[in-house]
């Protein structure tokens, strides 16, 4: 049964949720560090508030002990200043060294879980998914995450309490001057809340249009012989410029949008204390209010406005955080592959009554044991409706102990074939048996230490030359195995490298040719002496000598293994005890190699070039 | 279809000694020449010399309509007062009108700053991004395929993108920091020389903490930048691995490695925000004190008549603004350090002179005689070496007449893939000329080199797009009539019908899973579409099915007859289209015959084509 993940939409699709309602998600990563994050908000407050105190000190002094000349008096003022300012640097400081190690312990957590269940998501998840997106989420979007942790998350709590305790400190000191101060707060945050919506469309616009110029990027590098090869660099370059310059626009209006925030920001609260400022000096010259508190007045309206016009950012940051959760938890979503067994859900799936007997291939009397295919059928999860599936109900059987090439047409299924053994992708229907046992019966890590791959890319990882070849074997495994199997692939060109076979290869170390690489992938997958052996195309980017050796050496091993081998070549096909022939999506034949070549002609014209006479 | 890796396929080094040790392109950062940097940044910004001027003049300006507030508030207190107090008004009009003016000029001008600011690093980005660009692809093949995609790819966005950051937030926020600081301790030190002087003295500890944490940040952002560049290409190996990962149960080990190194950058992530938390804790001490300081001084000398109220209240509500910013400046060091780091390797990269030019005077290509599409390659003295030395071919000469096939064969190593790619002009020979009908590669500007000779790798890779835009690379101006044209002649018709929306399938989108057989046939239909004068394929049927190369074959004798090809290939099969066949062997041709001598002699031809006719039998 494939497990087909329900959960899994298009990525770039920003959901319908509530920014606060995707962003309490977030809340059991944040759980265990709760008090930390509480204390650190409520220090936050108390720091904000002791800066809101020292301009009443200020008024304090000039109406007192300045205006009486009163010199005792103004040293205690400014005792108080200090040790107020004192107090507040030691705050924000402690708010800080509160969150430090808590939230990059958050941000690290979430990431290690996005990995965990990534590796466990299956195949098909990953056809669709470039690394790309999977790593902005795993590291853009959890950084977004823990600053929205480490500052919005307190701020507006902050800055709202900041405000308000504010407010109502000028309001007490004069009513009148607060309500026009206050005035212009409304527009502002309307302004914001308007403008950040429509700046935070441009940003992912713009978001967007960066990562198309990525992959024009990624592209042209990737693809630069091509490029080279037709002399299409200046179209390359053409389009390149003219996805920079959509970006550039792009990104201006980004500019206008923010210039106008920027603007109304700056203009609005400095108006309304410029009205405070005349209306408070005529009321200083009426003597209805001392200079003292007009002084402490201003000085608590600046205080004011980083709190107020912070909270337009502030909020654009918990959305673009909101942005980040979700497409965190888009990933994180994703059914991984079951780890439990299955055998009850596959048995129960009827095998489609109405099929036709398919050319049946197996012995009838050797039973079960070997490698078995029963009926399956395979078809994308993603597929588009109506298209035939890739396999349609596949017989097949590998007696133990033999080896069995699989030919077929350019794009006709092997590939899928050989991943349905190791269950990277799971059958639509049917059933694979090892011995008789169905796969899907035993635990996937049961499997795939029974089953050894080796893929048509061959890829090596950055870790060392013989590291690599020994993922392949139980942890047992040394040196013994390990020249082994560079002896079966004929790797030898291993002891020639710098360090042997502790040479760092892979994305962060020595580059090794395609053949190179094949050979040690190849190597991998016989140095556990695997009961069962899938090798796609394994020879296919060796030179005629080599393969002749590798073919010698691999016919020993295939002596004592079950296998698989996909093959595009006589010379492969002939490492093979029988070759089944696979053809619209079924095994249209089996028998040997000279058998097929005369009884059937899509094999021979498979392998001999010769013409279909029956096309 | 996986995705493609990272490190090119088409590469070969000499296959069984070790590549070459002295190199520096293992390292992450190329030699970068001193003064590179600076000398980029100055060449990037010289063209925007007088909107910089503008930029700055407008932040000037800006600055001073919002720093004039405190000012009328000392104005209102020491003169409107009185003056409303004896019925005059007119102070009190002028600051009431004067600080809506400034309120309003401010904003407008905050306004306008921003926009301007923005065209400038938007103009920089664009050329940077530009010039990033053109020079990578200008680079020759040689360079790619040691410098890895992906550090190219990164200095293209992550390194493009730091810039941005620096640019767009921390350059803005750099200059009015610095003018502010100016403006304010100006205006402090005009109010009154001594309180001025004790603001001013204060920047002495606040330099001394700045330099301080830069120091002590800088390692840590270093070591930081290091460690999750660690977790990114775990992960991103992982990702792209991730069959392999599963088929050999690596998730749990890999958990684990993960997990280390995850947890290193969570230490040390957590070590640079505590960095960032000490300095803000020292700045704020220092100035919260400094406004301690100067309000006791300056609340004495009110006391005693030597300072005005006003001055002393205007003093203060400039010092909370000078001290304000300094947060910011720390956040601006770091996203300066990082800029900086990034600037030197993109300098490091556009550095690298392209090992194969464009001529600056390009010839032409005499006219083809009607009934001759092929031209006459003629390898002149040639000899191939790296540049970091070791011979790869030996001075040799070959002609190959016009609409001649040959076949080159040999083991990994020997060379065949450097000769296909010197006669592509992929790289230049180290001594010796390759002529095209007598015209020598280097005199050929690309547009005209590509008319004469495609090359077709084995690396086929895939462009986003339709499988129709793909094809259409080898003449952009072709009709859908001959990109079909061109697929059906090499046998891809069928499998591309098949696609879900035929040749209009988006090769990276849903149900375009197209096999590796299958994108080889593609890069072929775009080499027919091409129709060059010559034609090299290197190993460009290593993935195709014997039917496959069939039709390529096909092609090449109906589609493709009378072009001059160089045909490289593990496969024998190849060879039987072919007019004439070089062994190679350690950098030399040791064999060159048709097939039919070589085959009846009793060379390394004929042992290899016994052992390949056994195989088909």
């Amino acid at each position: 049964m494939a497990t087909t993940p329900a959960s899994t939409k298009d990525s770039e699709k920003p959901g319908d949720r509530s920014a606060v309602r995707t962003l309490l998600r977030l809340w059991p990563y944040v759980r265990p560090v709760r008090a930390r994050l509480f204390t650190a908000a409520f220090v936050a407050v108390l720091a904000s508030c002791t800066g809101l105190v020292i301009p009443l000190v200020l008024k304090w002094m000039v109406d007192g002990p300045v205006a009486d000349g009163d010199s005792t008096g103004v040293w205690f003022g400014a005792l108080y200043l200090l040790l107020l300012g004192l107090a507040e640097a030691l705050l924000f400081g402690l708010r800080r060294w509160l969150v430090a190690r808590p939230l990059a312990g958050v941000e690290a957590g979430m990431r290690a879980g996005l990995y965990r269940h990534l590796q466990r998501l299956p195949v098909a998840f990953h056809d669709r998914w470039a690394s790309g997106q999977l790593l902005s989420r795993g590291t853009t979007d959890l950084m977004l995450v823990r600053m929205f942790l480490a500052f919005p998350l307190t701020f507006l709590l902050v800055n709202g309490v900041t405000i308000v305790v504010g407010v109502v400190i000028m309001l007490i000191q004069d009513w009148k001057l607060g309500l026009v101060v206050l005035v212009p707060a409304l527009p502002v945050i309307v302004t914001c809340v308007v403008f950040e919506s429509r700046y935070t469309k441009v940003a992912r616009r713009a978001q967007d249009q960066v990562g198309d110029l990525t992959t024009v990027v990624e592209e042209s590098v990737l693809g630069i012989r091509i490029i080279k090869g037709f002399g299409r660099h200046r179209s390359q370059a053409r389009a390149f410029r003219e996805l920079a310059r959509t970006l550039r626009g792009t990104e201006l209006r980004k500019a206008g949008l923010l210039a106008t925030i920027w603007g109304v920001i700056v203009t609005l609260p400095e108006v309304a204390i410029g009205v405070a400022l005349v209306l408070g000096t005529v009321q200083v010259a009426d003597g209805e209010l001392s200079a003292g508190t007009l002084v402490a007045f201003l000085s608590t309206a600046l205080a004011l406005r980083w709190p107020v016009d912070s909270i337009g950012f502030l909020l654009a940051m918990s959305q673009e955080a909101a942005t980040a959760t979700e497409r965190y938890f888009e990933v994180m979503d994703a059914e991984p592959e079951s780890q439990t067994t299955t055998a009850a859900v596959s048995a129960s799936a009827p095998p489609a009554p109405s099929a036709p007997p398919s050319a049946s291939v197996s012995d009838a009397g050797s039973g079960d044991s070997g490698l078995r295919f029963h009926e399956v059928s395979f078809r994308y999860p993603d597929a588009p409706e109506g298209t035939p599936p890739v396999l349609d109900r596949v017989d097949l059987h590998i007696r133990p102990g033999e080896s069995m090439a699989l030919v077929g047409a350019t794009g006709c299924g092997k590939t899928t074939l050989t991943t349905l053994v190791p269950r990277l992708h799971e059958v639509t229907s049917g059933r694979i048996t090892l011995d008789g046992e169905d796969i899907t019966a035993m635990s996937r890590a049961e499997l795939r230490a029974k089953v050894a791959v080796a893929f048509e890319e061959p890829t090596l990882f950055s870790a060392g030359v013989g590291d690599n070849v020994l993922m392949g074997a139980q942890d047992t495994a040394g040196q013994a195995e390990l020249e082994r199997a560079l002896a079966v692939a004929q790797a030898d060109f291993v002891y020639a490298l710098p360090q042997g076979t502790d040479t760092q290869v892979g994305e962060q170390g020595l580059s090794l040719s395609g053949g190179q690489r094949q050979r040690l992938a190849l190597a991998r997958a016989v140095v556990g002496r695997p009961r069962f052996l899938v090798l796609d195309d394994p020879l296919s980017a060796l030179d005629v000598h080599t393969e002749a050796a590798v073919e010698a050496a691999l016919r020993e091993v295939l002596g004592e293994t079950t296998a698989l081998i996909v093959a595009h070549r006589p010379s492969t096909v002939l490492l093979a005890d029988r070759v089944a022939l696979l053809s619209g999506g079924r095994i249209a034949a089996v028998g040997t190699h000279h058998e097929l070549l005369r009884t059937n002609a899509e094999y021979a014209h498979l392998m001999a070039g010769t013409e279909e006479a029956d096309r | 279809m996986t995705a493609p890796t990272t490190t090119a396929p088409g590469k070969e080094p000499p296959a069984e000694e070790p590549p070459r040790p002295d190199d520096d392109f293992d390292r992450d950062v190329l030699p970068t020449p001193p003064g590179a940097t600076a000398a980029l940044l100055r060449s990037l910004l010289a063209p925007m010399k007088a909107r910089v001027v503008v930029t700055t003049l407008l932040l000037l300006l800006q600055q001073g309509a919002t720093q004039a507030g405190p000012l009328l508030v000392a104005y209102a207190i020491d003169s409107a007062v009185p003056a409303f107090r004896d019925h005059d008004h007119g102070p009190l009009v002028a600051v009431g009108v004067g600080y809506l003016l400034c309120a309003l000029a401010s904003g407008a001008l905050q306004y306008a700053f921003v926009i301007a600011a923005a065209r400038v690093n938007q103009d920089v980005l664009l050329d940077l991004r530009g010039r990033i660009f053109r020079h990578a692809q200008a680079l020759s093949v040689d360079f790619h395929e040691r410098y890895t995609s992906g550090r190219l790819i990164s200095r293209s966005t992550t390194d493009v993108e730091a810039l941005r950051e620096l640019l767009s937030e921390g350059l803005q926020e750099l200059v009015s920091v610095i003018l502010s600081f100016a403006y304010i301790s100006a205006l402090l030190l005009w109010l009154d020389l001594p309180l001025g002087a004790v603001a001013v003295a204060s920047f002495v500890p606040l330099y001394l903490l700045i330099r301080l944490y830069q120091r002590r940040a800088g390692r840590v952002y270093r070591v930081r930048s290091t460690a999750i560049a660690a977790v990114i290409v775990k992960f991103v190996e992982t990702m792209n691995g991730i069959r392999p990962v599963r088929a050999f149960r690596r998730e749990a080990a890999n958990d684990a490695d993960f997990a280390a190194l995850n947890s290193h950058h969570e230490r040390v992530n957590g070590d640079a925000i505590l960095e960032m938390a000490r300095y803000v804790v020292g700045s704020r001490l220092v100035a919260n004190t400094a406004v301690a300081v100067i309000v006791l001084w300056g609340a004495h000398r009110v006391t005693d008549g030597s300072l005005e109220l006003g001055v002393l209240a205007a003093a203060v509500l400039y010092l909370r603004r000078l001290y304000d910013p300094i947060d910011r400046l720390g956040m601006f060091l770091n996203s300066y350090q990082s800029a900086a780091a990034s600037l030197e390797k993109i300098a490091g990269l556009l550095a690298q002179t392209p090992s194969v030019p464009e001529p600056a005077t390009p010839g032409q290509l005499p006219p083809l005689e009607s009934e001759h599409p092929g031209r006459e390659v003629v390898f002149d003295g040639v000899r191939f070496g790296y540049r970091t030395g070791g011979e790869v071919l030996p001075r040799f000469d070959l002609t190959l007449p016009a609409g001649q096939t040959v076949a080159v064969v040999g083991s990994t190593g020997a060379g065949k893939s450097t000769l296909a790619k010197l006669l592509a002009r992929f790289y230049d020979p180290s001594d010796g000329r390759v002529l095209l009908d007598g015209v020598d590669l280097r005199d050929l500007a690309v547009p005209e080199l590509r008319r004469g000779v495609v090359m077709v790798t084995q690396e086929a890779f895939l462009f986003s797009g339709t499988v129709a835009e793909n094809i259409a690379i080898g003449r952009p101006d072709a009709t859908r009539e001959e990109i079909e044209g061109a697929a059906k002649a090499i046998g891809a018709h069928d499998f591309v019908s098949a696609l879900p929306d035929g040749y209009d399938t988006d090769v990276r989108k849903r149900g375009g899973r197209i096999s590796a057989g299958q994108r080889q046939l593609v890069a072929f239909a775009r080499a027919l579409l091409a129709d060059p004068a010559v034609l090299i394929l290197d190993e460009a049927t290593s993935s195709l099915d014997i039917p496959g190369e069939r039709a390529v074959q096909r092609a090449m004798t109906t589609v493709l007859k009378g072009r001059t090809a160089v045909v490289i290939a593990h496969r024998l099969s190849t060879v039987e289209i072919a007019d004439r066949v070089l062994v190679m062997e350690h950098g030399r041709i040791v064999e060159d015959g048709t097939p039919a001598e070589l085959t009846a002699g009793t060379g390394r031809f004929a042992d290899l084509h016994r052992a390949w006719r056994d195989s088909l039998a």
